[in-house]
């Protein structure tokens, strides 16, 4: 790292910079090197709704708890689902009320369970952005190849462009982004050209290590008030993204409205299945409500940089990582569960 | 003998004599032991140390060991963070039926060698069988004797200690987690013995304060487990934390966090800081020890917290492991 970055950031005595970024990764990554430290305080890094946990409204979470009950069915899931509160209560608390509900550590190994336990139905609970429907698309492909019957998805599909114009249009509150890297392997760093553009923000795609962090910092905070968009990933990250994915998520599944946790519903946000795969989906395009059960909860706000996670009134007293009220208190890449795990 | 566990070798009948013949005795002999009474009787005397452990481990045997290996492990190491000099064990095993019978004595061989290379007696034991898939657990008791010059406890911690870690973290978990996921590589779980390590420090006579084995939940936890203990503020450095290149590697790749990942033969410990040299020679010169290091010290005792500085140098906050971990990892 550049010394001249290093001062300049600390340093630095301008107008305030906000800096959103809107990868969960990102925000677990800026919590887990430190960095905000080495930040002047005119410097302010807010964390997007990048987290695709943190953003599932509770109908889905429900749904899911409903399908884990149906008589020969079990939810397959990743780890972090499981205790994302729904409108009564999580996964894992419903567990012990007969839910079935199967970890797994990729989607590909649902596969194996349909082939071992063909009179079982495997609902997949498919949650991510641009990075994971591809996975999905795999799933799927593999899944007509083996020509298995007993897979099926729940989907809560969403891609970023769209949540970042609406944070744009409705906050005008944050100066650059922190563009997500995985998010941009998959489609490119053109994406976020028109939205630079229409916003006049500099987005910078940006690594996860603490040394590409702090450039992509500094990048912004020079590069602010220009609709540019700068591609500091070149290792990973091309111009047009890898086409071949886009091809395969293209097949399985078209743009739709999404509703987005505190947000609302926001068009063409989401991902569903065409109809032509209809008979994979487990109900996804009717998950609209979100009925967040603590009425205190700012989640919402937390999500779009409105305020900090400390600004809520829950915020490590009610809300607690053994006890989260929000979605963001409950992923390891959610802005709450970094703000009360990490910040010195 | 069958070449598979049944329901008839936990019957406590004929079965079960012969398994205990064919394997356990086969493997554990020793004078307490052969005579099969009840209960062992040992002598001893001083002050006592006793611990039991229980290991689901999944998989039975993975690179670098195995659930027998481990369970002599575990527990002896257990003893050992409390000072003690561990001496005798107990085990029970649960067997599924379907188990081989060849799986089960590979097991029950690891134990023993790996009980000779701790200087413990396994003076008594037991064996159920259940219905199942062939899965086995094992309990282990254990007892050893403290001296009286010893007095470590978490909650010995004081400003101006320094804290020391054996060696590389993050390796047992990454071998159990490769061995379930089939990614293919080199990593081998660190499940050892550190009884050469202890008695070291012990009788280089430095004044101990604290010591821990770095198990589940990671030295995150463990480091957690002693601010609160003694209420006070250990700082650590990041870049003084021994992570092997391929286990950072495949917790980046994995999201894992060396902090906060399972261990089976390394531990921590907290001593004034003018003994780090002599306490470092003496990990360093031990079996498993090669790669101790200091990491950090105790800044002051105002508040109970770990703070990390990072290897940028930023700074963090560490909390105890948070959420599940990995399960059956030990």
């Amino acid at each position: 790292m550049k010394q001249e970055i290093l001062d300049y950031l600390r340093d630095y005595d301008g107008e305030e910079v906000r800096i959103m970024e809107v990868c969960g990764t990102h925000t677990a990554s800026i919590s887990h090197t430190g960095i905000r430290k080495l930040l002047s305080p005119k410097i302010k890094l807010i964390s997007g709704p990048g987290c695709p946990v943190c953003v599932t409204v509770t109908s889905y979470i429900d749904r899911c708890i409903e399908i884990a009950k149906m008589e020969e069915h079990v939810l397959v899931s990743f780890g972090d689902m499981l205790r994302v509160p729904g409108s009564k209560g999580s996964l894992r608390d419903a567990g012990a009320d007969g839910a079935k509900v199967q970890m797994v550590y990729s989607p590909l190994d649902t596969l194996k369970l349909c082939e071992k336990h063909p009179e079982t139905t495997y609902v997949f609970a498919a949650v991510g952005f641009e990075t994971t429907t591809p996975i999905y698309a795999v799933l799927l492909q593999k899944a007509e190849e083996k020509k298995i019957t007993n897979l099926k998805l729940l989907t809560s599909l969403k891609v970023m462009p769209p949540v970042i114009s609406w944070v744009c249009e409705n906050q005008h509150n944050v100066d650059g982004f922190l563009a997500p890297g995985h998010v941009s392997v998959i489609t490119g760093s053109e994406l976020f050209v028109p939205l630079a553009q229409r916003f006049d923000l500099p987005f910078v795609v940006s690594g996860f290590e603490a040394e590409e962090l702090l450039a992509s910092i500094y990048a912004l905070v020079r590069l602010k008030g220009q609709g540019k968009v700068m591609n500091l990933y070149p290792s990973v990250v091309t111009k047009e993204g890898n086409t071949e994915a886009q091809a395969l998520v293209n097949r399985y599944f078209e743009p739709g409205a999404a509703t987005w946790r505190g947000m609302g519903s926001i068009p063409d946000s989401g991902m569903y299945l065409r109809p032509d795969y209809e008979k994979y989906d487990m109900g996804s395009r009717a998950l609209d409500q979100d009925n967040v059960h603590n009425k205190a909860c700012q989640c919402a706000k937390v999500l779009t940089g409105q305020i900090e996670s400390k600004e809520c009134p829950l915020f490590g007293t009610v809300c607690t990582v053994e006890h989260p009220q929000g979605a963001c208190m409950v992923s390891g890449e959610g802005a709450c569960f970094t703000a009360l795990t990490s910040e010195a | 003998m069958t070449d598979r566990i049944t329901l008839a070798h936990g019957s406590g009948g004929r079965a079960t004599s012969e398994l205990i013949g064919a394997v356990f005795a086969k493997y554990f002999q020793n004078d307490v032991l052969d005579q099969m009474e009840d209960a062992a009787v040992v002598s001893g005397s001083g002050r006592i140390a006793m611990t039991t452990d229980s290991f689901v481990v999944d998989p039975i045997e993975f690179p670098g060991g195995d659930i027998g290996r481990l369970c002599v492990c575990g527990t002896v190491n257990d003893l050992l963070m409390s000072g003690a000099t561990p001496k005798y064990l107990t085990c029970g095993f649960i067997l599924e039926e379907g188990v081989e019978m060849a799986t089960l004595e590979r097991v029950v061989a690891s134990m023993a060698e790996t009980a000779k290379e701790a200087g413990v007696l396994i003076v008594a034991g037991d064996t159920k069988v259940i219905q199942g898939k062939g899965g086995i657990y094992i309990n282990t008791a254990g007892v050893g004797f403290v001296p009286d010059t010893v007095n470590v406890s978490s909650s010995h911690l004081e400003e101006g200690d320094v804290i020391l870690v054996s060696g590389e973290m993050g390796e047992h978990h990454a071998t159990i987690l490769s061995q379930r996921m089939e990614i293919e590589n080199d990593m081998k779980s660190d499940n050892a013995p550190l009884c050469e390590m202890v008695e070291k420090l012990k009788a280089a006579g430095i004044p101990l304060h604290a010591m821990r084995d770095v198990t589940r939940g990671g030295l995150g936890t463990v480091l957690h487990e002693f601010a609160v203990a003694s209420q006070c503020c250990i700082e650590i450095q990041e870049t003084k934390i021994p992570v092997s290149p391929a286990v950072k590697g495949f917790a980046s790749l994995l999201g894992l966090d060396p902090l906060y990942m399972g261990n089976e033969g390394k531990m921590i410990l907290a001593l004034p800081a003018k003994y780090a040299d002599i306490a470092l020679d003496c990990m360093k010169s031990s079996k498993y020890g090669e790669k101790a290091a200091v990491i950090g010290e105790v800044t002051h005792e105002k508040d109970s917290k770990v703070l990390l500085h990072t290897a940028v140098g930023g700074m963090r906050v560490v909390t105890e492991l948070i959420g599940e971990g990995l399960p059956r990892i030990c």
